[in-house]
């Protein structure tokens, strides 16, 4: 049997192991650029995580798409200014997008009613102003609130996040959750990883379609069972450590002139863009 | 299904994280009284794992593969609400980390996936595994079938958001300004989808998940059966070879469903006493009032009580949204509906039919060693 037979067949399981790798990958390019000296790395958290959930709002609530545009291009300086490489926003973002929501996007010119600025030759298709306008608001807000939460995720480490969003008044019962779902997300990727590889290496034949649903329902199943001894192990390790059920986050920020200037900026952005794109 | 940024508008998300949130606090407070100081770790646990699974490809009949939500097997191990929380978690850190899913749509994703998704699937399989033993194949069955009502209930949720957008949200010159399909487009769009590759994806991954616990771990299906006794050690083990051999009926189920899907949504006439106030005056429905009212004949107006009732609600959706289903893109979905169950129903011939040809297993020992 041909290799490229084999991975035909059976390629769920590859698929699955690079879809693993994929997001280790994008975790630690994230870790790798949220230590970079660049402009929002220096911003603390929380002003980060408001003035940019501030832009995201207003980039989804504007009526024009100049103005869209303009915050597009507020996030690209900012992306450069806190050197975040442009090859990884491409890649990651701006033609990922564009494969998604573009396609989506892509019949939106010949369906909308309303007045018809060309025709297709041949096929008679009418292509509509109002159908490109809502194909570009689409294509364009995505792209923009997309960028600007990628650029929120590699400026700042995870776990400083997660403490900014107490200033949104979220639970700490719930902020611990998810700092602790990202510790062990991890784990439980790196041990289904090893799964799908063990079992790929001990594979010689093809399988057939239902040996295949059952490989992929018996690995849901044993990685769960997995899941559930390992938080038992964590909750053991917790109790041992003094844990009673009361969480407590350290709050290390501090707010120095340089964030309140840009927390005067970002509101100034947002406040012109929702005035400019009513 | 996951809904990214710009798709909706902010009245719209902000609504859903309105709706989404007395769930959460419900689900916080319920799971918090039940766990106290496991929450933290558990829920923690098993959001990555819900995470995970999001990205295991799942082979399909037919050769493709497609991702499964899990929501089925979260629901049916740890209850509605810590699923609820668990699967919300996951979502998270999805949108805000890994870009899929929005930031100002979260709580449109949460509502349709982990609440919705997680509500109906405890509530199918809870109806339909009822008091059965915990090992028994009804279990994998109504985990099946909860796993892909689950998953199409959250998918007509998010087709119904995405599809009011155009309605309601247009700029001077009548150009949408979030998605831009109205609800014609965008159910079937998603639906089709959804009640194919992803529902069986999710079903193959509910019912073979509940399957192989039934062999490896019944412990763990012990909390959403209350009341039901566990199996001793041995039949849980390697006596009771469950699950799997029900795959053949449950696909035949699944085919039969598609196939008969649109019949019902294109009966004819009307069901008795669902007349509206212009039935009265049209003669073809007067006499079939007629016919299936014991050849009685209707009054000749409409009551004026229900001509003034009739006024008060117009329903979003008045009766079922003829409209739509008149429309060929929503005739699309019922006949691809139709044309997938029938596949499915032929392969399961085919394979009973090249089974019974077969003399046997490949790997059975022939009878002539013996004698």
């Amino acid at each position: 049997m041909t290799a490229a037979k084999h991975s035909g067949r059976n390629g769920f399981l590859e698929r699955t192991t690079a879809s693993f790798v994929d997001a280790m990958e994008h975790a630690f390019y994230a870790e790798q650029t949220a230590r970079a000296d660049g402009l929002l790395q220096r911003l603390d958290a929380r002003v980060k995580l408001v003035g940019i959930l501030a832009l995201i709002v207003s980039a989804a609530a504007v009526h024009r798409l100049a103005v869209i545009g303009g915050l597009f291009a507020i996030a690209v300086v900012l992306a450069a200014l806190s050197r975040v490489s442009f090859n990884v926003l491409l890649k990651r973002v701006w033609i990922a997008v564009l494969l998604f929501t573009g396609v989506i996007a892509l019949p939106a010119p010949f369906i909308t009613p309303g007045q018809v600025v060309a025709q297709v030759p041949w096929l008679g298709w009418t292509v509509t102003s109002q159908g490109l306008t809502s194909a570009g608001y689409l294509v364009l807000r995505v792209e923009t609130a997309a960028t600007l939460c990628v650029l929120l995720v590699l400026t700042t480490p995870w776990n400083h996040v997660l403490k900014a969003l107490r200033v949104l008044r979220v639970p700490a019962v719930l902020v611990t959750i998810l700092g602790m779902t990202y510790r062990y997300l991890f784990l439980v990727l790196q041990s289904a990883h090893d799964m799908f590889e063990s079992r790929r290496s001990r594979m010689v034949g093809e399988l057939t379609g239902s040996e295949r649903r059952r490989v992929a329902a018996s690995s849901a199943g044993v990685l769960m069972s997995k899941t559930f001894d390992l938080s038992s192990e964590v909750y053991l390790a917790m109790q041992s450590r003094g844990y009673r059920g009361d969480v407590s986050l350290l709050d290390e920020f501090q707010v120095r002139r340089f964030d309140w200037i840009m927390l005067a900026g970002f509101a100034l952005i947002s406040a012109a863009a929702f005035w400019l794109g009513r | 299904m996951h809904i990214p940024d710009g798709y909706l508008s902010p009245s719209t998300c902000a609504a859903l994280y309105a709706s989404a949130a007395p769930f959460w606090y419900v689900a916080l407070r319920k799971t918090r009284k039940l766990l106290f100081t496991r929450l933290v770790p558990l829920i923690s646990v098993f959001a990555a794992f819900s995470f995970v699974i999001m990205m295991f490809n799942i082979p399909i009949p037919g050769g493709t593969t497609a991702h499964p939500l899990g929501v089925g097997i979260a629901a049916i191990v740890l209850g509605p609400w810590a699923s609820i929380l668990a699967l919300s978690t996951a979502l998270f850190i999805q949108a805000f980390f890994f870009g899929d899913g929005g930031i100002t749509a979260l709580g449109a994703n949460c509502f349709n996936m982990a609440i919705v998704g997680s509500l109906a699937a405890w509530l199918v399989y809870r109806l339909i595994s009822g008091r059965s033993a915990i090992t028994s194949s009804r279990r994998v069955v109504a985990a099946a079938l909860g796993g892909y009502i689950a998953i199409n209930c959250a998918a007509l949720c998010a087709s119904v958001e995405l599809g009011l957008q155009p309605l309601y949200f247009k700029n001077a010159a009548g150009a949408p300004l979030y998605a831009p399909y109205p609800l014609s487009i965008a159910i079937p769009a998603i639906m089709i989808g959804h009640l194919t590759f992803a529902g069986v994806a999710e079903l193959v991954v509910s019912g073979g998940v509940v399957a192989y616990l039934q062999r490896a771990n019944p412990g763990l299906l012990r909390f959403t059966a209350p009341g039901v006794p566990m199996p001793e050690e041995e039949a849980a083990g390697f006596a009771r070879e469950t699950g799997w051999r029900v795959a053949r009926p449950l696909w035949t189920a699944v085919g039969l469903l598609m196939v008969l899907t649109p019949l019902g949504l294109l009966a004819a006439g009307k069901a008795w006493g669902e007349w509206t106030v212009r039935d009265f005056s049209n003669p073809a429905v007067r006499q079939q009032i007629t016919t299936v009212s014991g050849n009685v004949a209707p009054p000749a107006a409409a009551p004026s009580g229900l001509e003034r009732l009739s006024t008060i609600w117009t329903a979003p959706f008045p009766n079922y949204s003829p409209s739509f289903v008149h429309k060929p893109a929503f005739g699309y979905m019922l006949s691809a509906m139709f044309g997938i169950g029938i596949i499915i129903l032929l392969s399961l011939l085919i394979k009973w039919l090249a089974a019974r040809a077969r003399p046997g297993p490949p790997g059975a020992p022939a009878r002539t060693e013996e004698t």
